[in-house]
């Protein structure tokens, strides 16, 4: 064998042999309770070379909307304005969770519930400025709420808003996410530090095997996090985070006869079909973090169409939601009677005009409504 | 010091040449299962089957037209009618993988044509190479013939209307819907690249340069695989000497190979992938607000499209090179040139040494007999070829305007260097001046440039407009 062919050889080897140990290492320290994939997603260009996001990011279409869907709730938290701004003295923070409706699908930023709150330049009677975070995201589960939560009560929130609608109460479906299923260990603490009913050994928490754990295994979020790093740019650029089309499929206001919620039927809507357990933990959340907490129980389209009498609208039929409205009102009577916890039942403060393509999605009047509202609350709430 | 071990050194009987006909071999059967496997799905039935067979045909069809041995009458010899054989017996065997169930849509992404449909195509390509051999062969002019033929087709798959009704003709052929037609419907991989070599060999052939080339030899210099989708675009009688040099698999060009195509992959699929998330498009050209971000946008323009082909090229290299093959370089740090001349002697190089050869230097001296200026001559010859190039990359009035763009800025720097050379010399005993203006140079080539690909990247004029006046805060 001449001396380039060895050579060739072993630079082949030696590259194999670097890249075997490379992805062994990282296996290895990327275990899913110090996951390096996670600790990378701290590193952010936002908040310095691009400003940070209005919202997390979330998107279906990255070429348009310039964001895209990920798992890594450090990448997430630390693409979004909240992380890049320190929290000034005269400031009250507001943080908003909840689902697609607070993210504010087919809204402009300054549509959404916190662009409208933070339009409004509201102060509290001691003269602090409201400065509302919008930290909504497009999936219905409490428990993705909880998780969300579980991050951001680190950034100082001087109140939490927390928009729930029933459609994220059903205690079977808590887990069944892609963001809740690849947060796994994030979830499995939060069941056993506030003993929810989710079992942590579920079938729906991956768990990562060793390949999945190397770099090739975990290539798919490594090539997130650098995308989401890159769309930046195009975010500072445009200032467009979501595609929002001319025309949409409008909500359903004419409606199936089907009495039927997530297999029950009326009028057995019991209350530990339900994730109130969660509520409670997220409430219990806040509490240590020293922030009041607001639930509202955000604005659902009620239809004046065909089988309305039955049915609010796609999502509820009349029974269960008003069932769920009476769970509600007796379960957090006793939370608000502490002080600490306030309700605000809203859901039927939107006129049926105001929903775009889903019976929860405002249209940005319909958001203004809202805002309005909840403006209100936050004024009594600072006093 | 060590020594490389060259292989056309190395002595060892019979087994060396036995490993360069291998090779040979190995490449030709490859480069046309290639022009198969590398041909995306359309919506138009086999058209990923009779797309690349095309190709295949249109290859066989020009060997024919330009062969010594058919033009002279003679009988086809043994070597020829093995390589003929071997070319209808792989694309036979690709349109019969649709009978073997856990094979098909390993070659052809979609089910390909009844072996009857395909052995009638073969049948006449034969009679079509036969007649060209007959007809074109004995008389050179006539190769103009094929060109112009070739140069309809590439403008029937550059224009969008023309290659609308083509694909509605197509989906005619395959009792689709013509009304559903549309451009997007005619993906044929590689064509503007095989035309290219095809016109080389036709124009060569005319001029008397052409060497002899057997079928397979060709055939793999027209559709070869590692240059078949990005180019670069080789000269026949270069291809033909690294084909027929002895080879061994070497070290040396092996090692080098695979860091040319580390580098190529790195370029293309880190790098410009990356960028061209934030490179101008259509959709963020209209959103961009602002002219510093705008700015970036192209920036991104610039560098995506850089290490995009020049990804390419460097794993098309580095391929070939494994194999013994010496593909042309197809760029040379062409963002740090300082004039635009220097830009286009290493951007893109082998697409404009081959616009050099076949149409700016007969078209000069063509003009030089008439009694035209100087200026006038590099004029009509800088602005026409930049013109061509840029619609060879779709007939669009955008690639015109860049076309245009690069003629006229060809033409000025040429007039201007031409002024300058007696009159603003930098005289030796002053470097940094000469640096200074060297950079200058650079930096004012570059932008030419970049602002050029504003037409490149995007679709409409109006839309292009828009961007430079952003560029620029109007």
């Amino acid at each position: 064998m001449t001396f380039q062919r060895c050579s060739v050889l072993r630079i082949v080897v030696k590259a194999l042999s670097l890249f075997v140990a490379l992805n062994i290492t990282f296996a290895l320290v990327n275990v899913p309770a110090n996951s390096g994939v996670a600790a990378l997603g701290r590193i952010s260009l936002y908040n310095v070379l691009w400003p940070g996001r209005a919202r997390l990011p979330y998107g279906d279409d990255p070429a348009r909307a310039y964001n895209l869907s990920l798992f890594d709730l450090n990448a997430m938290f630390a693409s979004h304005e909240l992380a890049g701004v320190p929290k000034r003295a005269d400031e009250f923070r507001v943080l908003l969770i909840g689902d697609s409706a607070t993210w504010g699908w087919l809204l402009h930023n300054e549509d959404t519930l916190a662009g409208q709150l933070n339009a409004m330049r509201l102060k509290t009677a001691d003269g602090r400025i409201v400065r509302a975070y919008n930290l909504g995201y497009p999936i219905m589960s409490l428990t993705k709420d909880l998780l969300v939560l579980s991050r951001a009560v680190a950034y100082q929130p001087d109140l939490v808003v927390w928009l729930v609608t029933l459609e994220s109460f059903p205690a079977d479906k808590q887990l069944v996410h892609p963001i809740v299923q690849h947060n796994a260990e994030a979830v499995r603490a939060l069941i056993a530090e506030h003993h929810l009913r989710s079992r942590p050994d579920d079938p729906a928490l991956l768990a990562p095997t060793f390949l999945q754990r190397t770099l090739v295994g975990q290539r798919r979020a490594l090539a997130d996090w650098l995308r989401l790093q890159t769309y930046g740019a195009l975010w500072a650029a445009t200032r467009i985070d979501q595609h929002i089309p001319e025309t949409y499929e409008p909500a359903q206001r004419d409606l199936d006869a089907d009495r039927s919620f997530k297999g029950l039927l009326p009028p057995t809507l019991p209350k530990d079909a339900l994730a109130f357990d969660v509520l409670d933990a997220g409430i219990r959340m806040a509490a240590d973090a020293g922030a009041p907490m607001l639930i509202v129980n955000e604005p659902i389209l009620i239809s004046r169409g065909k089988n309305s009498d039955v049915r609010y609208n796609f999502f509820y039929p009349r029974w269960a939601y008003n069932r769920y409205r009476e769970l509600m009102g007796k379960h957090l009577h006793p939370a608000t009677v502490l002080g600490d916890v306030y309700y605000f039942d809203a859901w039927n403060l939107v006129p049926q005009e105001e929903f775009t393509n889903s019976a929860v999605h405002l249209t940005p009047k319909g958001s203004r409504i809202l805002a309005d509202e909840l403006a209100t609350c936050i004024r009594l709430i600072g006093r | 010091m060590i020594t490389t071990e060259r292989p056309s050194t190395v002595t060892v009987g019979r087994f060396t040449i036995a490993q360069s006909q291998m090779r040979n071999a190995a490449l030709f059967v490859l480069s046309v299962l290639a022009v198969y496997v590398l041909q995306p799905a359309m919506p138009i039935r086999q058209m990923d089957f009779w797309l690349p067979t095309a190709s295949l045909a249109l290859a066989v069809i020009v060997w024919a037209a330009t062969s010594p041995a058919l033009a002279a009458g003679r009988r086809l010899d043994r070597a020829v009618l093995a390589d003929a054989a071997i070319i209808g017996g792989i694309v036979l065997g690709v349109a019969a993988l649709r009978f073997v169930e856990p094979l098909n849509g390993l070659i052809t992404r979609t089910p390909p044509p009844s072996l009857l449909s395909a052995a009638i195509a073969l049948t006449i390509v034969a009679l079509l190479a036969v007649g060209a051999g007959r007809l074109i062969g004995p008389r050179p002019a006539w190769t103009m013939l094929p060109v112009v033929a070739l140069i309809v087709l590439l403008v029937v798959l550059k224009y969008e209307p023309l290659t609308q009704a083509f694909a509605a003709a197509l989906r005619a052929t395959q009792g689709q819907a013509a009304a559903q037609a549309s451009a997007f419907d005619v993906r044929w991989l590689g064509f503007s690249y095989i035309f290219f070599r095809l016109v080389s060999a036709l124009r060569e052939r005319a001029a008397g340069r052409l060497p002899a080339m057997s079928l397979h030899e060709f055939v793999t210099y027209v559709v070869f695989a590692p240059a078949l989708i990005a180019g670069p675009i080789d000269r026949p009688d270069r291809f033909l000497k690294d084909l027929r040099a002895p080879f061994t698999f070497n070290g040396p060009d092996t090692g080098e190979g695979l860091r040319r195509i580390a580098t190529g992959t790195f370029k293309k699929f880190v790098v410009a992938d990356v960028i061209a998330l934030v490179a101008l498009n259509e959709v963020n050209a209209a959103q961009v607000q602002g002219a510093g971000w705008a700015w970036l946008l192209v920036y991104a323009y610039a560098l995506r499209i850089y290490f995009d082909f020049g990804g390419y090229t460097d794993i098309a290299v580095g391929v070939a090179r494994i194999f013994g093959v010496r593909l042309p370089e197809n760029f040379n740090r062409p963002y740090l040139k300082p004039n635009l001349t220097q830009f286009w002697n290493s951007w893109h190089m082998s697409l404009a040494q081959w616009f050099r050869a076949y149409y700016f230097n007969p078209l000069t001296r063509a003009l030089r007999t008439r009694a035209w200026t100087m200026s006038a001559i590099i004029f009509v010859g800088q602005v026409t070829t930049m013109l061509l190039i840029g619609l060879w990359h779709g007939i669009t009035w955008n690639f015109a305007i860049w076309g245009l763009w690069h003629g006229l800025g060809l033409f000025v720097h040429n007039r201007w260097a031409d002024f300058a050379k007696t009159r603003l010399t930098i005289p030796p005993e002053r470097p940094r001046l000469q640096q200074a203006v060297s950079a200058g140079g650079v930096l004012i080539t570059f932008h030419f440039v970049t602002l050029g690909w504003v037409w490149f990247a995007l679709p409409d004029v109006a839309l292009s407009l828009e961007v430079l006046g952003k560029l620029f805060g109007l």
